[in-house]
């Protein structure tokens, strides 16, 4: 019963594999693929500057604590996410973000405009314990969080960024001096303070943008 | 999608989609099997010895839905963004969608607003709609500081009672909100533990807590010296920096003799954001309203009308 077309390539296994994955990268070759060559997507809209050393400390603690489980960075362009949140996120804002964490699930509210919505005292109460400000609120205590932060890898961690992320004119988000200074600014910091300060700094760039 | 770094992807998306769409097209139309009348057709690999495969056509109704999506897929793209940087018969996009629905939102909802921004402040108050508004804008804008009471917390003062730190005057409730404020009362470790203990009890004395009375009285010298300038001479505070008054029953941070040396020795600091420019005037007017009425002094004059 041989001559049917599909014969060909169930009876030869490699080019059966070669084929498929041919078939199943064509949707990441045209959606995700351009991405990389759009401005957009690539480059920081005004405002957004590559992380302080003590904000990028902050962010992996916020990493570390699975903040994203339940809080997104995304506020979507719909009216009752401006009205709440502020104006809708847009790509530009996310060129420092690695890995992003616009997250896809939220038990709590979203955060990509929380910068400066609330006092640092604020923040020091609610991280602790959230019930001392929201007695309604079912957010866990992070209570450990004022104790030193570990910022002995600060200057790989730098470095990596400069390595993953696209450069603005032609430089990479951090230069030498900023790495060799790095330290200074985050010896002895909490990392409640560390995360605080990457909180505060969260969608400001928008912030006043209605 | 006009923001493509060169010609080249826009060309890379069309040609990949298209070339896509005609290998479906075309691995349809080579799969329009009939069924072959007379006997099992089967598929010729043999699988352990004796194990084969029918080699029926595909069934007529997934391939009539294999059609439906590929002429899906193109008619979408016709109308819809998605090849390349063409636009789409329809021109929607989503920015144009979240402008649409915010002018129709802005028509609906806007006189409402405006017309509550023209009548004063204590007019708002009483206004039972207007309250229902205020207290929807407080539970989303207000409550995570102040309490869905309205009632504070620690270190976020009460909003309902007739104890205001900056002034509980319409206008007054107004500027806070749109400005914020920061609160900024400066650590006074410099004094030593012994002389913070005499003006915490001299503190406490004045609103009648129990105190040591020969610490109470060296510490007003204390307090005369170093705390007056602010708290003023009788300690009634000073509405137009924030100083509390500190001779009623109304603490921002607590009044145990503990709390009182604690915020003597280490300062306090704490910031109400500003609201201007995320909430508007007209938002702001509503807030400043429902914040009015709660408090002790507005409660009643609403409840006569």
């Amino acid at each position: 019963m041989s001559g049917s077309k599909h014969e060909i390539i169930e009876s030869n296994l490699p080019l059966m594999i070669i084929l498929t994955i041919l078939a199943v990268s064509v949707g990441g070759l045209v959606e995700i693929v351009p991405l990389f060559f759009q401005h957009s997507t690539t480059k920081p809209i005004e405002g957004v500057k590559p992380y302080e050393p003590l904000r990028l400390v902050g962010r992996d603690i916020y990493v570390r604590e699975g903040c994203y489980n339940c809080h997104s960075q995304m506020i979507r362009p719909f009216r009752a996410e401006t009205e709440r949140y502020g104006h809708y996120s847009v790509a530009g804002e996310s060129v420092y973000d690695h890995p992003f964490q616009w997250g896809s699930k939220r038990t709590g509210p979203d955060l990509a405009r929380v910068g400066g919505r609330y006092s640092d005292q604020w923040h020091r109460i609610h991280l602790l314990n959230p019930r001392d400000v929201v007695p309604e609120s079912n957010m866990p205590a992070y209570s450990w969080l004022d104790r030193p932060a570990k910022v002995d890898d600060i200057e790989k961690k730098m470095a990596a960024l400069n390595a993953v992320t696209f450069k603005v004119d032609g430089k990479p988000p951090y230069s030498e001096d900023d790495i060799k200074n790095a330290r200074a600014q985050v010896e002895g910091k909490t990392e409640l303070e560390a995360v605080i300060a990457y909180l505060q700094g969260l969608g400001t760039a928008l912030k006043n943008v209605r | 999608m006009s923001d493509f770094v060169n010609g080249f992807w826009n060309m890379y998306v069309m040609v990949l989609v298209a070339l896509s769409l005609v290998y479906c097209l075309f691995v349809l139309m080579s799969n329009r099997t009939e069924k072959k009348v007379g006997g099992v057709q089967l598929h010729g690999n043999v699988w352990d010895e004796n194990i084969q495969e029918w080699n029926n056509p595909l069934p007529g109704w997934w391939m009539g839905l294999f059609w439906l999506t590929v002429l899906f897929g193109i008619a979408y793209l016709a109308m819809y963004p998605g090849f390349g940087s063409f636009k789409g018969a329809f021109g929607w996009t989503s920015l144009g969608q979240y402008e649409d629905e915010m002018k129709k939102a802005a028509e609906k909802y806007d006189p409402i607003f405006n017309k509550f921004l023209t009548q004063d402040i204590k007019v708002v108050a009483a206004d039972p709609e207007a309250k229902a508004m205020g207290e929807r804008l407080f539970q989303t804008y207000c409550s995570q500081c102040h309490g869905s009471d309205a009632k504070g917390a620690k270190g976020f003062p009460n909003l309902t009672d007739s104890d205001w730190l900056y002034g509980g005057e319409p206008e007054q409730i107004e500027t806070t909100i749109k400005g914020g404020r920061q609160g900024m009362m400066p650590p006074f470790a410099h004094l030593g533990a012994d002389t913070i203990k005499d003006a915490a009890n001299y503190v406490r004395s004045l609103s009648g807590m129990a105190a040591d009375s020969t610490r109470a009285q060296r510490g007003k010298e204390v307090f005369m010296a170093n705390c007056s300038p602010c708290h003023g001479q009788d300690a009634k505070g000073n509405t137009a920096i924030g100083a509390p008054n500190l001779s009623d029953s109304t603490w921002l941070y607590g009044s145990s003799e503990g709390t009182v040396t604690e915020t003597i020795t280490m300062g306090r600091q704490n910031r109400m954001p500003a609201f201007q420019e995320f909430l508007g005037d007209a938002k702001i007017h509503l807030l400043a309203a429902y914040i009015y009425g709660k408090s002790a002094g507005a409660a009643p004059k609403a409840e006569t009308k």
